[in-house]
């Protein structure tokens, strides 16, 4: 081994266990150090309650995450926890509600810093009313014209069958069963 | 190995566009010797691109750097199952397994054509040469999967972590199988009209090609929701993302076709809606590939963008206006054979059962696009998520349900308040009194016990169907009970197979409502500690962190945190979740560490697990506990589903081909003369 390798080993060396003392002091001593902690996703902080309380999840839940996931606030820091945007939103969230905000002045102070697009569900109003409500203006319509579609057959078919002869069947009671048993035991 | 590879996309693109004219000219002027050579160009086709996916899976397996795809989706430790799924990991390795599966399906399609199928086949060998050209195109001109790079790196970029997954092996597959085979059904719809041949002949080709284009995509869809749920860590299985839609759309239209056909094969009625819906349900598989690749629309599965949109796009366009201008210019041969008698009957359930469908198609479609039409019409983004979805589909969904159960119970023709109540009193009991027990039990959750009701009536619904198949075999052939049960369903297996696919659904939507219940936390525990979750079913569960552990894997650095659990204070089960680094062949760090969940699953809940970090890389550790319940039976349902569509579209479910049906003969009113 060469000079140079050898002080470079010892520096690599000693910058970790310097770290390490540095995270120990910081740490409960009664809780063991992992052999890799870098191997182990990122630090994470403690969890208390008022990460778990319903209120703030209720909120994050119609947040969503500008990292680009395309999910809640909520999911998305709770999800492989490798997004660093949710935790900081999330630590917003707690900041803006412990300052004494309602959960709707908490949404509009993020709709004001990030747009509409922060909400995971358009706010009902304006255009976005028409997003709302136009699938069931579309089954409504489809049913309205279904129901005219039926009748107008319906209709039809009743008058065919009042022109029709009464007697064209050529077949007797015990036949008809029969065939009612077949229409009744096919496809459905 | 990449010479070969393009040389053979080259052969693929210009055979594809030789067969395409031929099998279109071959139909249109009558000339069989251009109609063979366009049948020859299938094969010929085929071949071509089997040779170029053997040249991609040679260059992958042999950890041939240069390539760039190679490069990008793997390195010298990945394991050999996860090399070979990296053929379809990667948009321009999908674009080509995506044109091997049309090949392939397009070549069954014109080997196992009957032979009251064959005026149809230049056509159909026109309409897949033009998509596997269309395909190869793409792959030449804008994502080639054997470009090379200028340099040879040491070694690849690795799989993503996340795709590591057993179901990352089948569940592309198995969505493009049912992207793909949706094809040939609208390669024979478009040969029907181009042919004039709009009888019944061109359904009984297509219904089973259909069916199995469903199954395929179910399975996908299934398998796409457990992957999600095992690999990704957020505890669901379906976040209605833009893309888990595209999937989504073509089934439902399939379905809604899979029905509406029963009513053109027995009464000649609904031409023109069916052969719209096998259009739409393969405009539906091109728009959701746009999608996936364009990067249009915001979505966590998209590929990387690049201007393979824009190649999807005015397919797209060409497709819909081809196929609609084909279609207007055929309407007159689209007219009805028969009417519809009763607003009260099966063909009247069948039509609100496939207004239902389209509708949530069109709600899912409308939801979907709606981000890039509110940017259009205000200027101003807004996000289409979760919330949206439910609330527009929940109750669309339900009246669904509630169809699954109405419908079977209605008569053909014309039902009679007589033949009605004695339908109904069975399922409508059942329904009543799992609504009546579970609201005396607590239950307050709106919808989910609107859908526990409803998925009674249905199971209600099947129970008697079943029930009165057997008793009736049984009296007539004095067949033991489970002998007449086994052949009821053997000789009916397209409408018993029917049922059991509702059984399916009717499990999938119970499954859906228990994550009403849903109950999770986070806690911050020592070695030693515990957290407690009370249960949606009444018990309480303790959870016990026992430490961290770390070592190696072939590809990875594990770190494991195990939780000892405790149900009631009585010992479960011990589960470990863990996190990952992944590394390449010299060890380095290839992607950010990723999360394996810990689930503990029961019919009842799910327990699941995630082991969320270390607090200043201590085994001091940050868990989320969740408990989800009835899980179980989504998976389960979709297992259901898939064993009823399998039983639906066993050979020789439906009649022989050109027979008259029986229930057509009884229509008719042909059965005196028979008999005679």
């Amino acid at each position: 081994m060469d000079r140079r390798r050898f002080l470079g080993g010892l520096v690599a060396s000693v910058v970790p266990v310097a770290g390490l003392a540095q995270d120990e002091a910081q740490t409960d001593s009664t809780v063991g150090q992992l052999w890799d902690p870098n191997r182990a996703g990122r630090f994470i902080t403690p969890r208390g309650e008022r990460d778990n309380a319903e209120e703030i999840k209720a909120i994050e839940r119609r947040l969503r995450c500008t990292c680009g996931c395309n999910l809640d606030v909520y999911t998305c820091r709770t999800t492989d926890f490798t997004c660093g945007v949710s935790p900081e939103m999330h630590r917003e969230v707690l900041g803006l509600w412990e300052g004494g905000q309602t959960a709707e002045e908490i949404i509009a102070a993020f709709v004001a810093q990030h747009g509409e697009a922060v909400l995971m569900a358009p706010p009902k109003e304006g255009f976005n009313l028409v997003g709302y409500a136009m699938p069931f203006a579309a089954v409504t319509a489809g049913f309205a014209a279904l129901l005219l579609f039926l009748r107008h057959h319906a209709r039809r078919s009743t008058l065919i069958a009042a022109a029709a002869p009464t007697s064209s069947v050529d077949a007797t009671d015990d036949e008809l069963a029969r065939l009612a048993d077949e229409l009744q035991s096919d496809e459905p | 190995m990449t010479l070969l590879g393009n040389i053979a996309l080259w052969v693929t693109l210009l055979l594809g566009v030789w067969g395409a004219f031929m099998g279109f000219a071959g139909g249109l002027a009558g000339r069989p010797e251009l109609a063979r050579s366009a049948l020859r160009a299938v094969f010929a086709v085929t071949a071509a691109v089997v040779v170029a996916s053997i040249a991609l899976l040679t260059a992958l397996l042999g950890r041939d750097f240069n390539v760039e795809y190679v490069a990008a989706y793997t390195s010298r430790n990945l394991p050999i199952y996860y090399t070979i799924s990296a053929f379809w990991a990667g948009q321009k390795g999908s674009l080509l397994f995506w044109a091997l599966i049309v090949s392939i399906f397009m070549t069954l399609a014109v080997m196992l054509a009957p032979r009251r199928d064959r005026e149809f086949l230049p056509y159909v060998a026109a309409v897949c040469l033009v998509v596997v050209a269309f395909f190869a195109s793409v792959m030449l001109f804008a994502s080639n999967p054997f470009e090379r790079l200028a340099f040879v790196p040491q070694d690849g970029s690795g799989l993503n972590p996340q795709l590591q997954n057993p179901g990352m092996t089948i569940h592309p597959p198995m969505l493009y199988l049912g992207y793909t085979s949706i094809t040939i059904p609208f390669a024979f719809a478009i040969g029907a009209m181009m042919s004039r041949r709009l009888d019944v002949t061109w359904l009984h080709a297509i219904r089973r090609w259909t069916l199995l284009s469903w199954l395929f995509l179910a399975v996908g869809i299934v398998l796409g929701m457990w992957w999600a749920y095992v690999e990704l860590g957020w505890g669901g299985y379906w976040a209605w993302d833009p893309v888990e839609n595209a999937s989504f759309l073509p089934w439902l239209v399939m379905t809604a076709f899979l029905h509406s056909v029963m009513i053109q094969e027995k009464r000649g009625m609904l031409k023109k809606w069916n052969l719209a819906l096998i259009i739409g349900a393969f405009l539906l598989s091109i728009f959701g590939t746009f999608i996936t690749r364009s990067g249009v629309i915001s979505s966590v599965h998209s590929f990387t963008q690049s201007n393979v949109g824009f190649f999807f796009l005015g397919f797209l366009i060409f497709v819909a206006v081809a196929s609609f201008w084909l279609y207007t210019r055929r309407l007159d041969l689209l007219k009805p054979d028969g009417t519809l008698e009763s607003m009260v009957s099966r063909e009247a359930g069948f039509l609100f059962n496939n207004l239902l469908l389209v509708g949530i198609a069109f709600s899912v479609l409308w939801g979907t696009l709606f981000p890039i039409l509110s940017e259009w019409v205000r200027g101003t983004k807004v996000t289409v998520g979760p919330p949206f979805f439910n609330q527009v589909n929940i109750p669309l969904g339900l009246a669904l349900l509630a169809l699954t159960g109405i419908g079977p119970l209605i008569a053909w023709r014309r039902a009679s308040v007589a033949n009605l109540k004695r339908q109904f009193a069975v399922p409508l009991f059942t329904g009543a009194a799992t609504l009546a027990l579970l609201a005396a039990l607590g239950v307050r959750h709106f919808y989910a016990l609107v859908s526990f009701a409803l998925g009674a009536f249905v199971i209600g619904t099947i129970g008697q169907e079943f029930a009165r198949g057997t008793r009736a075999r049984h009296r007539q052939y004095a067949e033991g009970y489970a002998v007449a049960l086994m052949r009821l369903v053997g000789r009916n297996r397209r409408r018993y197979g029917g049922y059991i696919v509702h059984l399916g659904i009717v499990m999938l939507f119970v499954a859906f409502a228990g994550m009403a219940f849903r109950r999770e936390m986070e806690a911050t525990l020592k070695p030693g500690e515990s957290a407690q979750l009370a249960s949606p079913f009444g018990h309480t569960y303790t959870f016990t962190h026992l430490g961290v552990s770390q070592y190696n894997e072939l590809n990875r650095l594990v770190s494991a945190a195990s939780v000892d659990v405790r149900k009631n204070d009585k010992r479960v089960t011990l589960l470990t979740s863990e996190k990952r680094q992944h590394v390449d062949g010299f060890g380095r760090a290839t992607f950010e560490p990723s999360t394996e969940v810990a689930i503990k699953s029961d019919l009842l809940e799910d327990l699941y697990i995630v082991y969320a970090g270390s607090v200043a890389g201590t085994e001091q550790t940050v868990y989320r506990f969740t408990i989800n319940p009835l899980v179980w039976w989504v998976w389960a349902g979709g297992f259901v589903l898939v064993i009823g569509g399998l039983i639906a579209m066993w050979p020789g479910a439906g009649s022989a081909p050109g027979a008259p049906r029986r229930t057509e003969a009884g229509y008719g009113v042909t059965l005196a003369a028979r008999e005679a």
